[in-house]
């Protein structure tokens, strides 16, 4: 029962988030907005489609959406909801989930490469770098989150560190911050991507898919959700576990956080310029290191 | 060398009067005169003239506000040596190519000739758009990248090939001339002056005031035409043109960086902008309001206290904008210190208008050739910047927009609505005349030439679009930057494509 609740919220949530994105924008922007469920409908709309394919392209094309959502599903059910229990969950989980998103990176990248266009072949390098990247601050924040415990599932993790202590309340919400920059960066938000411009020389995500029509570009649009739910949730059990360790504050809580902060941020601030995006994300790569020492010291009981 | 010598307001000059030369002479003193910035070239075409090719030359003093007319002329089987200017003096580039192309003229020793527009080319006419040899760099670190000549969006074609060397452009060439619709020749083959007005209207659908403006003006001076209030009126619709282009570009930058606060906001302020213009006449880009000799949608005083008011409003709202712009460090981070293009380089191309102003170069009609309300209503200012980056090209717009509301605050205030004349499509043009429309679009400076003959029918009508010289601009300014700032800088010139393909 537990499993199968899990299993519902990360879908909930992933299926909340993006509307609230837009809702918040379009409340900053002063605008009506779309609705709510705007984009449930128009992924209901490409599912429906058939599809197109360049005559450039090979079979790793086609079936390039299939695996990318698979890993990505995968990945999803491998993330705990609070005090519930995943589908997938073995010794070494948080190491598995890294590498089934960089497997889904991996074959979005070649399908791109499969193209021949220049557009999506320059989408796919820097997508391979930012991907690189950022691989260091996934890594070090996961085994920030071991440190206390010395578990390397995802369930565990948080079911050992729910705690009042307060050393490991710091290193949870700042764990907490860390796993958000990086949903920013995983699901290409402003300020290193920008979903939303038509200018294909400014794409990274979004060029990467200037093929795919109909229920292909409906899968990664799914894709794109599950990814970005996967991290929320980790950022929010993060919190959670230091002081109220319940789905039903796990759940509002990663669609709040990720949410309002990238509604906000893309309303109210510019994007970076692409040369500044390496900097940016191997800032976050420091910050990731940083906060792991923080946590070492603190589990070595220096006081504060 | 002689020319004759006139002012931007002075009726049409006959040709009797415009002095011939020798293209050598031509050649020695435009090679003196244009390495001096305070000249540059308005407009150098060809035209047949009975069985003669007639060359004109338009030659603009900025520092003592005249305007220089010269010409020579070749038989058909002339033989003269024609050195090429665009060697020396880049700003000759597009003109030189245009003769090129279209009379078979050839220049010596001049430097990348290749095709303007397009059309029929009599220099060759195996060279056609589709076979056109893009310039190429070879290297094993390097790629290209072409956009166009169909564009993903709503806007016009164009071909645009990057040479790359990983994000850093090397090297951009822009090819031109997929919206060529034959425009100058349209002009003549009819004699219908409402026709020859909407033509004008339709040259470039952002400047549509501006174009008409230059038409009305070029066949007004042809007529001896000239109507004060008339003149302040078209005026206020230049400018109204220019606060909202200006407010839209402001925008466009913003949405281009996923600035979304200042997209909507200028958005709005364009829609109130535009929807003032149509408030006046009926539509939004001001079609309809500019008409030879007259107008059909004078100024009321309702209309005027109308405009007042949005104009007020606009202006005070826009100030806000401009100001968290420049208060936003993402936005400068962006904006500042990219695309450069030095002044230098700016004079060299003969760079026009508001992005030739972004680099420090002083080129404003407004002010060094007035016309219209800003000979005596308007002691014009022009908005200079320095470093020739996206944020100065930027800062332009912005100041202009908040001058451009004072001027029309200022001209509406001390404005009585008289009894304007109707438009008046009859009246016979003078014969054997040359008359230039020379004004400052919200682009930078627009020219239209107009020759009679001996009925007084136009016979040579030729159109200048200030892209026409700041393509070059752009492709300067992505140069070396990386490819994904190529969207910024290019929104920073908003060039038209039809404008330089006509």
């Amino acid at each position: 029962m537990a499993i199968v609740l899990n299993t519902l919220l990360i879908i909930l949530t992933a299926i909340a988030i993006p509307g609230l994105i837009n809702r918040t924008r379009a409340v900053l922007a002063g605008r009506k907005g779309v609705p709510f469920v705007q984009h449930l409908r128009n992924v209901k709309v490409l599912l429906s489609k058939g599809t197109v394919y360049s005559t450039t392209t090979t079979a790793l094309f086609k079936i390039a959406p299939a695996i990318y959502l698979g890993a990505a599903i995968v990945a999803a059910l491998m993330i705990p909801v609070a005090d519930l229990y995943p589908l997938i969950s073995f010794k070494g989980d948080v190491i598995c989930f890294a590498y089934t998103l960089a497997l889904a990176r991996v074959i979005i990248i070649m399908a791109a490469m499969d193209t021949g266009s220049s557009f999506e072949g320059m989408g796919a390098a820097r997508e391979a770098l930012y991907g690189a990247l950022i691989e260091p601050a996934l890594m070090i924040g996961f085994a920030t989150l071991a440190l206390f415990c010395g578990y390397t599932s995802f369930a565990d993790i948080f079911e050992y560190e729910q705690s009042f202590d307060l050393h490991l309340t710091i290193v949870m919400l700042l764990t907490a911050f860390l796993f958000l920059k990086i949903a920013f960066v995983e699901s290409g938000r402003v300020p290193v991507d920008d979903p939303r411009t038509h200018l294909e020389l400014t794409m990274i995500h979004e060029v990467m898919c200037l093929d795919y029509s109909g229920i292909d570009m409906g899968m990664i649009h799914i894709a794109g959700w599950l990814k970005t739910a996967c991290f929320s949730m980790i950022a929010a059990n993060a919190v959670a576990a230091t002081g109220c360790f319940h789905w039903w504050f796990a759940v509002p809580f990663a669609v709040l956080l990720t949410g309002l902060s990238v509604g906000i941020v893309e309303s109210t601030q510019a994007r970076n310029k692409l040369s500044r995006n390496t900097t940016f994300i191997v800032t976050i790569s420091a910050l990731a290191a940083l906060i792991f020492f923080i946590g070492y010291l603190l589990k070595l009981n220096i006081n504060i | 060398m002689k020319y004759y010598i006139t002012d931007n307001q002075n009726t049409a000059i006959s040709l009797s009067e415009i002095p011939e030369v020798e293209y050598a002479a031509l050649y020695e003193d435009l090679k003196e005169r244009l390495a001096d910035s305070s000249y540059h070239v308005a407009h150098y075409f060809a035209c047949p003239e009975e069985n003669r090719l007639k060359f004109y030359l338009i030659l603009l003093n900025d520092a003592e506000h005249k305007v220089m007319v010269s010409s020579f002329a070749m038989e058909y089987y002339d033989d003269i040596a024609l050195p090429s200017l665009s060697a020396l003096h880049p700003q000759m580039h597009p003109f030189e190519r245009e003769i090129t192309e279209l009379y078979n003229v050839e220049f010596d020793s001049m430097p990348w000739n290749k095709p303007l527009r397009f059309p029929y080319n009599r220099r060759n006419q195996n060279s056609t758009m589709d076979n056109y040899p893009f310039y190429t760099i070879e290297g094993d670190s390097l790629h290209e990248v072409n956009v166009g000549p169909i564009h993903a969006g709503i806007i016009e074609p164009g071909a645009f090939r990057f040479i790359c060397n990983g994000e850093n452009v090397l090297h951009l060439e822009i090819a031109l001339g997929y919206q060529h619709r034959g425009v100058e020749n349209e002009f003549t083959s009819t004699t219908n002056r409402l026709r020859q007005t909407l033509l004008a209207e339709s040259i470039a659908g952002d400047s549509a005031v501006s174009h008409a403006v230059a038409f009305t003006m070029a066949t007004e001076k042809l007529m001896g035409i000239h109507n004060e209030n008339l003149n302040i009126e078209r005026t206020i619709a230049l400018e109204l043109e220019r606060m909202a282009m200006h407010i839209a570009d402001t925008g466009a930058l913003c949405t281009d960086v996923a600035y979304q606060l200042g997209q909507v906001a200028c958005e709005a302020l364009r829609t109130v902008t535009i929807n003032t213009t149509q408030a006046w006449c009926g539509n939004r880009f001001g079609k309809g309001l500019i008409r030879p000799c007259g107008t059909n949608k004078p100024l009321t005083a309702e209309k005027i206290d109308m405009i007042r008011k949005n104009i007020a409003e606009v202006r005070r709202r826009y100030n806000e904008v401009k100001e968290d712009i420049e208060s936003s460090p993402t936005i400068l981070a962006r904006f500042e210190q990219c695309g450069l293009v030095p002044k230098a380089e700016m004079l060299r191309i003969g760079g026009v208008g508001m992005a030739s102003r972004a680099s420090g170069a002083k080129r404003d009609i407004r002010s060094s050739h007035p016309y219209a309300a800003y000979a005596q209503h308007i002691d014009h200012q022009m908005v200079t910047m320095r470093d020739g980056d996206v944020m100065s090209r930027l800062m332009v717009r912005c100041q202009e927009v908040l001058q451009s509301a004072d001027y029309i605050e200022q001209l509406l205030a001390n404005y009585t609505p008289s009894s304007l004349p109707r438009p008046d499509y009859t009246t016979t043009l003078q014969s054997e005349k040359l008359s230039i429309g020379l004004i400052e679009g919200w682009r930078g400076e627009i020219c239209h030439v107009a020759i009679t003959d001996k009925e007084g029918a136009i016979v040579t009508y030729k159109v200048k679009d200030p892209s026409l010289h700041n393509w070059l601009g752009l492709a300067i300014a992505v140069r070396s930057e990386g490819i994904s700032d190529f969207p910024i800088n290019n929104k920073s010139f908003n060039l038209s494509y039809c404008g330089h393909d006509l």
